[in-house]
């Protein structure tokens, strides 16, 4: 931000050059294949969600049709942000960080609270998830911050910014509380260092650091609850019918799946009601267990294909800072399929992370699609050799 | 725009193809947890969720009803739906502990205590929070379903008995299985369970049972039904039809009344009991549910004894009843000629000591016909001299005294006919003459039950066939023994009796009992429970007072009824109280057989229905197995040998 002398200098070779670019930007530009990918892991979600929940009634449109409603709306988000010059969003990083830390703080002042946890607020008659939007803002901020490194390794003082500008929003994502969302800041900001480059002595003093703060952070930071769900997993025998139930009836439908599956809208714990959320949280052990090893195996190839594209889009991009954008997307992404499909087998504590593309979810499916937006905008650019 | 194209347009691409080979390495592991648990650990996880989903309910087969021996229901089953409460998801249970408190009236506190009390047993266990339903609480459950899907209803059969403890004492009563009997049924009874505890109940538990069916259902989270996997239907008990005429019962229980005793009455040739009733004893209605501990610590401490099945567990004197033995063995045996008589003025003195007569003013001389007729003691004094303990002995084990009937009821007791071996065996003590004047007029150690009494003097009107006394009816003829009587013998002594009860007959103890129109025969007994000195001593307490007996049978000649009755603790003669009772039986089942029955004044049995499924079958035939009690039976504490006679008759 202090880099910003060269502006206009710049001014006139950027139009130009977005003028030239504007004529190749447009919807043939865009990765198909990824779409497509995406597209694919998006059917098998809906596919799911009727089949988790074609036996239960809920007020309104079927939840599979919700799920479509806001794949539209996704899809046309997605159309809009494409469109629009992703350094021109960069450049309103500043202003971007301010209005979402205002938005979380307005959550933590007049949040609608639901299930225990303020994490919502009303917009346009639907209640939005305000820290989906901050996963937004953060990629565009550290893919700012990033971009204008011009050492090849971080420095201290660089490590301190990028600790505050992600630690901030942390908390108090942390304290609304969201335990699960505020996790997902952090390997934007880990991926982000990585590809900047990042000192040994740097690497182990972060870890020394995160050594110190788990504890402190368990005492002073975690609610109950959350510690409960750390307790859960780490002893889940201990407690079969509460949180550990969660986990418990998870791994027991993936495991009764075999390797076949029971056929969509027959497995018992699905239709049974016995895995929890079954069509948002849950919905990949829903999926295990009607579909299989097979439909797991199927599934997970996807998203890595999914992951690994956006690593050739990244690789493919104009420059540093929209290679940031996409390995922000990457690492929120990655980090979602990780922690969530270990949470199905028994290998995560229950954090409340959704699957991305597949989970029912209005809130989570629109960040997706705005930030495979962000992924176009950065694609339409690329060099074309 | 901030950001100029060629500087930094060098991109980390070693860095990002690690950060590729980081995702594949990832999903590669995440494979092998997936492939873990979805195929090595496959079926274990496959079992766990079948216990998830699948419940099992028991279908509880009812059991088998009785029937009277014209089909008509004496004991039935009503279906009672108990609530339960599935327990799975407590947040969802506690959140509608008021609805389900108004639902069912049952205090929010009531149902806040029982989930407190159920705090340690496995959730999925559910509890039965109101047991009985009523209708409207059905009713309430089946349209509520949706909003309280934690609420389920199984339905019992419970059964239902003939009320204020009609025939009780036969039938018995069922009741929770104890941990015993679970062990002994080899899986198949399961606590909770009813089965027989006493009575026929107990006897025909087999029988009446049933199989008890299952239902497997497929259930969600909250444990609603999904559907169906299998139903095995429970199999019905059968039902049983009795001997027990419900015309002659209900004449018998009103008979009896109130007063503490035991009436029993049966067709001597056929061993089929007619009326069974023991008094007092409790309604097995109030335990068809459950009994509470401290009332079945009432009732077993209650000296009135209500649990006793006063027929066959009764063991007492037998007083003068035992006086047709006496003259069937003094007119078989000869041993004392037939024209013996004895002067009677009201006692007489045996080895120096001396032996009253009821009567104080004594019976003059006596023949065996008077002396029947009028129960004069001191002539049986002397034939009981006469015969000695053998031929005593001898008579009344041949008769069916001192040995179990082997009548279908659990429980039931020998009674006691003491023999100079006896004697030496349980006191090491020889038999002293003295005793057998005691003996004679059927007092002193001897004790015999109600039922007993009836089939001896049955058997000895029938010229000595003994049928095994049964309550189950069956096609096949009871078992029996035969101690062949002279028709010479079995005329006088059944001519003998019938005086007893013939108001032309001068003298005769039961004239009360006299049926115009029936021959019926009867001896009156008057058995005292310790010595005149004795009661005197304990002011007459009711438990000491005398017992009343009367045994009569009808018609002369081949029998058809034999009526024992037991009236105890009275001041009263057998003549005096217990013979009508005999009368009233006895003119209820010729009035029934005459067709001159009045309709009953209370209809237990409501619904007369024919029996369906009814069994016949055989009742156990046991004089041959039984061993002849002579040897093994105890001395009986209350019948102090050779205690000081009172008078009696």
């Amino acid at each position: 931000m202090q880099r910003e002398a060269p502006r206009g200098q710049c001014t006139e070779s950027q139009e130009s050059v977005s003028f030239l670019m504007r004529e190749k930007a447009g919807i043939r530009e865009y990765d198909w294949w990824l779409l497509a990918i995406a597209g694919a892991i998006c059917l098998l979600g809906v596919v799911e969600i009727y089949s988790a929940t074609h036996n239960i009634r809920v007020p309104g449109s079927p939840v599979y049709m919700k799920q479509l409603y806001w794949l539209g709306l996704g899809v046309f988000c997605m159309l809009i942000i494409s469109r629009v010059n992703y350094h021109r969003i960069l450049e309103q990083a500043p202003v971007l960080y301010l209005i979402g830390i205002v938005a979380l703080a307005a959550v933590l002042a007049v949040g609608q609270t639901r299930l225990g946890a303020k994490r919502w607020v009303h917009l346009m008659g639907e209640s939005f998830q305000v820290s989906e939007l901050f996963k937004l803002i953060i990629i565009i901020v550290l893919a700012r911050f990033y971009s204008e490194v011009r050492t090849d390794q971080l420095t201290l003082g660089d490590f301190v910014k990028i600790g505050v500008l992600t630690g901030v929003p942390l908390l108090m994502i942390l304290k609304q509380p969201d335990l699960g969302t505020a996790l997902v800041l952090i390997p934007v900001a880990v991926v982000g260092a990585y590809l900047a480059g990042i000192q040994w002595k740097h690497a182990v003093a972060l870890l020394v650091l995160a050594a110190v703060l788990i504890p402190v952070g368990w005492h002073y930071v975690l609610k109950p609850y959350q510690k409960e769900r750390v307790q859960t997993f780490l002893r889940p025998e201990d407690d079969p019918k509460k949180s550990g139930y969660q986990i418990l009836q998870s791994e027991i439908a993936v495991g009764a799946g075999g390797f076949w599956g029971k056929g969509l809208g027959r497995g018992s714990q699905n239709q049974g009601g016995f895995v929890p959320v079954r069509y948002s949280d849950f919905i990949l052990a829903a999926l295990a267990e009607e579909t299989g090893f097979i439909g797991v195996f199927i599934t997970l190839a996807l998203y890595t294909a999914l992951l690994l594209r956006l690593v050739h889009n990244a690789q493919r991009a104009m420059d540093r800072s929209g290679m940031y954008l996409v390995m922000g997307v990457a690492a929120i992404l990655g980090f979602h399929l990780l922690v969530n499909a270990a949470m199905m087998i028994g290998k995560m504590p229950v954090t409340g992370i959704p699957l991305p593309l597949m989970s029912y979810g209005g809130s989570v499916t629109l960040f997706v699609f705005l930030a495979l937006g962000l992924v176009m905008n950065v694609r339409i650019r690329r060099f074309v050799n | 725009m901030s950001f100029s194209l060629g500087s930094d347009s060098k991109l980390p691409q070693g860095r990002l193809a690690v950060v590729s080979y980081v995702i594949v390495g990832l999903t590669v592991l995440l494979l092998v947890g997936f492939w873990k648990l979805q195929v090595v650990d496959s079926t274990h996880y496959q079992e766990l969720a079948d216990r998830n989903r699948i419940r099992t309910i028991p279908l509880i087969a009812p059991r088998g009803r009785m029937l009277d021996r014209n089909g008509r229901v004496l004991v039935d089953n009503y279906a009672s739906f108990s609530i339960l409460l599935l327990r799975d998801d407590m947040k969802i249970v506690n959140r509608a502990l008021p609805s389900i408190s108004d639902a069912l009236n049952v205090s929010i506190e009531d149902l806040r205590q029982q989930l407190e009390t159920a705090k340690y047993l496995p959730t999925y266990e559910p509890i039965v929070i109101k047991p009985e339903a009523s209708t409207a609480d059905v009713a309430y459950i089946e349209s509520h379903r949706t909003d309280l899907p934690m609420l389920e209803m199984v339905m019992m059969s419970r059964r239902r008995y003939p009320p204020a403890g009609f025939l009780s004492s036969a039938v018995g009563y069922v009741g929770e299985v104890s941990e015993a009997e679970i062990e002994k049924s080899d899986g198949k009874l399961r606590p909770g369970d009813m089965a027989g505890k006493s009575g026929l109940e107990k006897q025909y538990d087999s029988v009446l049972q049933g199989n008890d069916g299952l239902r497997r259902i497929i259930v969600n989270s909250v444990g609603k039904e999904m559907g169906r996997l299998e139903q095995i239907e429970p199999v019905p008990g059968k039902s049983i039809q009795l001997t027990i005429d419900y015309d002659v019962q209900a004449a018998a229980e009103a008979a009896l009344g109130d007063k503490k005793g035991a009436v029993v009455a049966m067709n001597p040739e056929t061993g089929e009991i007619l009326a069974f009733v023991s008094r007092p004893s409790p309604d097995p209605n109030a335990f068809a549910v459950r009994v509470s501990k401290e009332e079945w610590q009432r009732l077993n401490s209650d000296p009135n004894l209500p649990l006793m099945d006063r027929v066959i567990q009764a063991q007492l004197a037998p007083g003068s009843v035992f006086k047709i033995v006496m003259a069937t063995a003094m007119l078989e045996t000869k041993a004392v000629p037939e024209s013996f008589t004895a002067f009677c003025p009201g006692q007489a003195s045996f080895y120096g000591r001396v032996y009253h007569c009821w009567q104080p003013k004594g019976h003059g001389t006596v023949d065996l016909e008077h002396a029947v007729a009028e129960s004069c003691d001191v002539f049986f004094y002397n034939v009981g001299m006469r015969l000695g303990i053998d031929r005593m002995s001898y008579y009344g084990t041949q008769v069916g005294l001192g040995r179990r009937t082997g009548i279908d009821l659990p429980g039931e007791e020998p009674g006691l006919m003491p023999s100079a071996e006896w004697k030496e065996r349980n006191y090491h003590a020889p038999w002293y003459p003295g005793e057998n004047i005691s003996v004679g007029v059927g007092q002193g150690p001897i004790t015999t039950t109600p039922l007993q009494l009836a089939r001896a003097i049955g058997g000895i009107a029938l010229g000595g066939v003994f049928k095994t006394p049964h309550l189950l009816k069956s096609d096949q003829p009871a078992g029996e023994f035969r101690f062949p009587i002279s028709e010479d013998t079995v005329d006088k002594v059944t001519h003998y009796m019938e005086n007893v009860v013939d108001p032309t007959f001068p003298g005769g103890t039961a004239h009360v009992a006299y049926i115009k129109g029936v021959e019926l025969c009867g001896k009156s007994g008057s058995a005292q429970v310790i010595s005149a000195q004795g009661l005197a001593k304990v002011k007459n307490r009711s438990d000491y007072k005398d017992n009343a007996w009367f045994v009569g049978f009808a018609p002369r000649r081949n029998p058809e009824i034999v009526v024992s009755v037991l009236v105890q603790s009275t001041m009263l003669h057998g003549g005096e109280i217990a013979a009508p009772v005999v009368r009233d039986v006895v003119k209820a089942y010729f009035d029934k057989k005459n067709g001159n029955l009045k309709p009953p004044m209370t209809a237990v049995a409501a619904k007369v229905t024919p029996a369906t499924n009814s069994i016949q079958q055989q009742p156990p035939t046991l004089a041959q197995s039984e061993p002849v009690p002579l040897a093994g039976a105890k001395p009986q504490a209350s019948n102090a040998a050779g205690s000081p006679a009172r008078p009696m008759h």
